[in-house]
């Protein structure tokens, strides 16, 4: 039985005036990527050491959080929670906006973007990045076909099988999208098998925090508010997730600090890099994980803001980290000697400059503008608003 | 003219008797000539006939597994001011050159100074070649690959710039073209948005020369030759003295190795 829902419905107005924000941000991020294409990365910050910059950072986010927000489909359809089988439809939109929005900033700064065909036509069953592509195609269909047997009533029968499919998916994804860096030999950053499961508790913990920033974003535009049972419990499943997070990425810094060979970049990264330990320890560590912790456990449960206020910071975090793992793995400089120092005109044993340009920046944001305008889309004609049981018929519930 | 050759010379037989001297004549400007082209074009036929034997092969015929062709690059003849090798490769293939971050340099010269020793060497470092190349393993669309005869190279048409074969190479020995590109090389194939690398001059190589930083060094420092014929002087030169791979923990069967690194 569903409680009955009453929502003040927004002026059509307001729907289209997001909506150009939304497209006018894409066109932002497609022209960036026009000027960079014509022009050569030259006009990035990136160069041939850093050869991963901020378009990356925000791609791997959007991947990540892709993946983690089907999270919450799956704990209602594999896990059956009735406070999360009821946010499922959402759930599954948003995995593909930022899936799509995801893909949309990965594809664009390539070199030769114009060879998406070839992408598509040549396949190497050795890299990873080929397998993602499938991985990522595959999600897409998987989490449509979900979307179908959750929306469409007939089909509804099918939503458990087609959950638990896509949950399995989505695990396998994220390992695809740590293996991209677990698989690269050489990097001192990078080349280790903890990075899979990293980057799986990693989804988990953003992927909520962009669903319950979606979820109150969706309830506030429709005159409402997350139902506190709902919001409660799913604000501590994020702590549980941020905790689980930051434990991983202390297991992954700890193992490094045993090996005296990873010394030098363990170093870099927590003291001496500069802008890297500080988003390290402020963005990541305390703005990104101790402080949603403490508001989430701490702070005041019952104040409606707190939930939200989490969630962004561990979006700020997610960001943070990202930057470091990604743009400090490569500033670091790859040892090819290693009981020597180097030197040459390749910055051979010297720290690599990267400084993000604003065509990168754009790129980034238009990507979440992408999934921000698929979202609005979304919800504006289908009916992805969560419809919540009441708390009492839901007492079976224990919130994941 | 003697006695018998006025007697016994008929006019035919004179006649004859000329040519046979004029041909002696020729033959032995001939000779000189040859010998004299020997002299100045000895070395260039000799590296021709080197190569030849070491499997370069004719326009058309497939490169073959039966050669891998390496370098063995002897960095106790490697002097830190000297980068002839870097400026014969940047002329060679067209690179402008220039040192900044967003630059392509296919070969450079890394200064080496041990931690524990201070005892310094000078190396020229490029693309590995690999037998089992971590750019190979990783891209995506099988841009970059590995001819039969062991030189690693990047196919420029099905390259779509992904950069994780530079993320993946343990060499720092790949680029990415970043900027539109002018006056190329007619065979040495770039572009803007593309992943390149030292190809071992493969196009010097196919026409039976050795690759241009190996012909350029003063010092003979850098041998070319084909690992796999166990005659060859890069492979004798190779039993004969102690010899390392940069990063040699990684197994990856580099083509290139060095002396007194």
């Amino acid at each position: 039985m569903q409680a009955s829902i009453v929502t003040t419905a927004p002026a059509p107005h307001r729907f289209w005036l997001v909506a150009a924000l939304g497209a006018a941000l894409v066109a932002l991020g497609l022209g960036a990527a026009h000027y960079m294409e014509v022009e050569g990365h030259v006009v990035t910050g990136m160069n041939n050491h850093v050869v991963w910059g901020l378009p990356h950072v925000f791609a791997i986010f959007l991947i990540v959080a892709a993946s983690g927000v089907l999270n919450v489909a799956s704990i209602g359809s594999v896990f059956g929670k009735a406070v999360y089988k009821a946010r499922a439809p959402l759930s599954g939109l948003l995995c593909l906006a930022m899936l799509a929005g995801g893909l949309m900033v990965l594809m664009l700064d390539l070199g030769r973007p114009d060879r998406m065909i070839v992408a598509a036509t040549h396949y190497n069953v050795t890299s990873v990045f080929a397998w993602n592509v499938l991985l990522y195609s595959g999600m897409a269909a998987i989490v449509a076909v979900y979307l179908w047997t959750l929306m469409e009533r007939r089909m509804n029968r099918y939503s458990k099988k087609a959950g638990l499919a896509a949950f399995i998916w989505r695990l396998v994804l994220t390992t695809g999208t740590g293996s991209i860096f677990a698989f690269l030999v050489a990097r001192q950053a990078y080349g280790s098998a903890l990075l899979a499961p990293m980057f799986i508790v990693m989804s988990f913990a953003w992927g909520l925090a962009v669903f319950l920033l979606a979820q109150a974003a969706v309830y506030a535009w429709n005159g409402m508010t997350v139902p506190a049972h709902a919001s409660r419990r799913m604000t501590r499943l994020l702590g549980v997730f941020v905790a689980a997070t930051l434990y991983l990425v202390a297991a992954h810094h700890l193992t490094n600090l045993y090996f005296a060979r990873q010394f030098d970049f363990e170093r870099f990264v927590l003291v001496e890099g500069g802008l890297y330990p500080l988003l390290f320890w402020a963005g990541y560590v305390a703005v990104g994980s101790v402080l949603p912790l403490l508001l989430i456990y701490g702070g005041d449960a019952a104040r409606p803001r707190n939930p939200v206020i989490a969630s962004a910071l561990v979006v700020v975090g997610a960001f943070c980290a990202l930057y470091v793992f990604i743009i400090g793995g490569q500033a670091f400089p790859l040892e090819l000697f290693p009981d020597a120092t180097t030197r040459s005109t390749f910055l051979d044993g010297q720290v690599a400059p990267y400084a993000p340009s604003l065509p990168e920046l754009l790129l980034g944001i238009g990507g979440v503008a992408a999934a921000f305008l698929i979202t609005v889309i979304g919800v504006h004609v289908l009916d992805f608003l969560p419809h919540d049981a009441s708390p009492e018929s839901g007492a079976t519930d224990d919130g994941g | 003219m003697s006695e018998h050759q006025r007697i016994d010379s008929p006019p035919a037989t004179q006649a004859r008797e000329a040519v046979r001297a004029g041909t002696s004549r020729r033959a032995l400007l001939g000779a000189g000539a040859a010998g004299l082209a020997g002299v100045l074009l000895a070395p260039g036929i000799r590296l021709i006939e080197i190569a030849a034997a070491q499997g370069a092969r004719a326009a058309g015929e497939p490169a073959s597994s039966k050669v891998r062709w390496g370098m063995l690059i002897d960095t106790t003849r490697c002097a830190s001011d000297c980068n002839q090798c870097v400026t014969a490769c940047n002329t060679e293939n067209g690179l402008s050159g220039g040192t900044s971050p967003t630059d392509s340099q296919w070969i450079r010269k890394v200064e080496i100074r041990h931690r524990d020793t201070g005892r310094t060497s000078s190396a020229p470092v490029m693309c590995q070649h690999c037998a089992n190349p971590p750019c190979v393993d990783v891209c995506p669309t099988g841009a970059s690959f590995k001819r039969a005869d062991g030189i690693v190279l990047v196919d420029r048409h099905t390259c779509i710039g992904c950069r994780y074969c530079v993320m993946a190479c343990p060499y720092k020995a790949r680029s990415f073209v970043h900027e539109p590109l002018t006056a190329q090389k007619p065979d040495v194939p770039r572009g803007k948005g593309c992943v390149e690398g030292c190809t071992m001059c493969v196009q010097r190589v196919d026409r039976g020369l050795q690759p241009a930083c190996a012909d350029a060094c003063p010092e003979q420092a850098i041998l070319f030759g084909n690992l796999n014929d166990p005659d060859s002087a890069i492979s004798r030169r190779i039993r004969e003295i102690a010899t390392t791979r940069i990063r040699e923990d990684l197994r990856l069967d580099t083509g290139v190795r060095y002396h007194g690194i």
